[in-house]
């Protein structure tokens, strides 16, 4: 109750801000609306907005989906193989190396206009993070523990999924905390290249069209949307974490 | 559980071309309780580490073996300072992680028994965080137990309790360990002069060996014989 009271009073400042910026700098609307204006917009384009969000958010589930098993397993395989190690760890690098703004015309023009395209986007912007801090945490299991498993006679795959899995699960979480607010930039981006649905579609299309409340109404709940996700995957990471003890 | 076989080493250590220790000769009786005591980097741990067949950085230039001539894989059980649990497994299911580790079916009633002897009962469930650190510390025994190995290292498992915790623990594992091969490192004096039957002294100038008194461990913490041989030893490490 208290955490809500709290978000609710630094909501509640942020509109006061913009609401004393647009009024005391004298911004005409089609710099920046006020609140007002732009949540008069949400609420009256409240369908043509959430039917283009729910495009944006299903790329953005999707994505993540794919991500965190994708990044999940990619990480599992390395740190039980030397070999994949080698052959993964430049590939890792690479991927982050080239700026994904750059491949989204490419990713259009191979996965066409529609949700896959975007779904590839969020699933490259994420996929490093979540792979390297998984990774990273299987790589620092105490040795200790290890030693003792080794008395006991586990076989390495075996020690990997009853100690070092378990013990690396909340890297994987903060990777996960981290895809959570990377993958709608991805969407985002995707849908700005190319696309006929989404958020980042409909802020190019009100853009084009001098409708900055409409704009501003899509970035609000593309922002809502993404808090509430992070919230969401921070909580499963949690009640992981408390799961595991 | 097999026969508890008696263990042997010799020879000279290396780390890097660094001496770690040696050239030293050790002999720890078949079922019987030896303490190895001595100041931190005089290689006590190592050689703990050479017997349980983790010392991969160690170069050791001689033999560290079992009097029988099988391999000590297998047939060892390790309880280091750290108690080592998994803090996302029940204590029970600490228990039987080497069962699970190894591929089999965990035993749990056997668990819970064992559990029940080292004084957990009703402590089953609980996570290593809900738990005091002299209970953690009977875990790790109650997991050691589990093993059923014949051979048991000890690496200062005891240290970082509190006196009464440590004595109690003492008492426990001596009772629940006889019979098997126990090599004890230790610092502490007091604690090899309650536990040892053989009590070895490693420092730079080598390994040495002192007689305890007759009477059996875990020998009465104030008895003048403990407590002589506890200045002894405290004498010894001072001197070395």
């Amino acid at each position: 109750m208290r955490r809500a009271a709290k978000i609710a009073v630094g909501v509640a400042f942020g509109l006061l801000a913009w609401q004393a910026l647009v009024t005391l700098a004298g911004l005409p609307p089609y710099i920046l609306p006020g609140p007002g204006r732009v949540l008069t917009t949400l609420w009256t384009s409240r369908a043509l907005i959430a039917e283009h969000a729910l495009t944006t958010a299903a790329e953005v589930l999707i994505g993540l989906a794919i991500g965190a098993v994708l990044g999940g397993a990619s990480a599992i395989l390395m740190a039980a193989a030397p070999l994949a190690r080698t052959l993964l760890r430049p590939m890792l690098v690479f991927s982050q190396a080239i700026p994904v703004f750059a491949l989204a015309p490419i990713l259009t023009l191979w996965l066409g206009y529609g949700l896959w395209s975007k779904i590839a986007m969020a699933l490259l912007i994420i996929y490093f993070p979540v792979t390297s801090a998984f990774f990273d945490a299987l790589m620092r299991t105490p040795g200790d523990w290890l030693g003792l498993a080794r008395v006991m006679g586990a076989r390495p795959a075996r020690a990997l999924w009853h100690i070092r899995i378990p013990a690396a699960l909340p890297g994987f979480a903060s990777g996960l905390r981290l895809a959570a607010v990377y993958a709608p930039i991805g969407a985002i981006i995707g849908e700005w290249v190319g696309a006929s649905r989404g958020l980042g579609y409909l802020m190019l299309l009100a853009n084009g069209r001098a409708r900055i409340d409409l704009m501003f109404a899509a970035l609000l709940v593309l922002a809502a949307f993404t808090l509430t996700l992070h919230a969401l995957v921070d909580r499963g990471c949690r009640a992981l974490a408390r799961r595991q003890g | 559980m097999s026969a508890a076989p008696a263990l042997h080493l010799s020879g000279t250590a290396r780390i890097g071309g660094t001496i770690v220790f040696g050239p030293v000769s050790l002999e720890a009786p078949a079922g019987q309780w030896t303490c190895l005591l001595g100041p931190s980097g005089a290689g006590k741990s190592t050689i703990l580490r050479l017997f349980a067949g983790l010392a991969g950085e160690v170069a050791l230039e001689g033999t560290a073996e079992a009097s029988d001539g099988a391999p000590l894989a297998g047939r060892v059980a390790l309880m280091a300072q750290d108690d080592l649990l998994m803090p996302w497994l029940s204590a029970l299911e600490n228990v039987t992680l080497g069962a699970r580790l190894r591929g089999l079916r965990p035993d749990r009633d056997r668990a819970r028994a064992v559990l029940a002897r080292v004084g957990l009962d009703g402590h089953a469930a609980k996570r290593p965080d809900a738990l005091s650190g002299g209970q953690r510390q009977r875990v790790a025994l109650a997991r050691t137990l589990m093993e059923e190995r014949p051979v048991v290292l000890l690496d200062e498992p005891f240290s970082a309790l509190d006196a009464r915790t440590r004595a109690g623990m003492q008492d426990l594992s001596a009772e629940l360990l006889s019979g098997r091969t126990v090599l004890h490192v230790t610092h502490d004096p007091a604690e090899a002069a309650r536990l040892g039957q053989r009590v070895l002294i490693l420092t730079e100038a080598g390994l040495s060996a002192i007689a305890p008194p007759e009477c059996a461990p875990p020998r009465p913490i104030d008895a003048a014989a403990t407590l002589a041989l506890q200045g002894r030893l405290h004498r010894r490490l001072m001197e070395a």
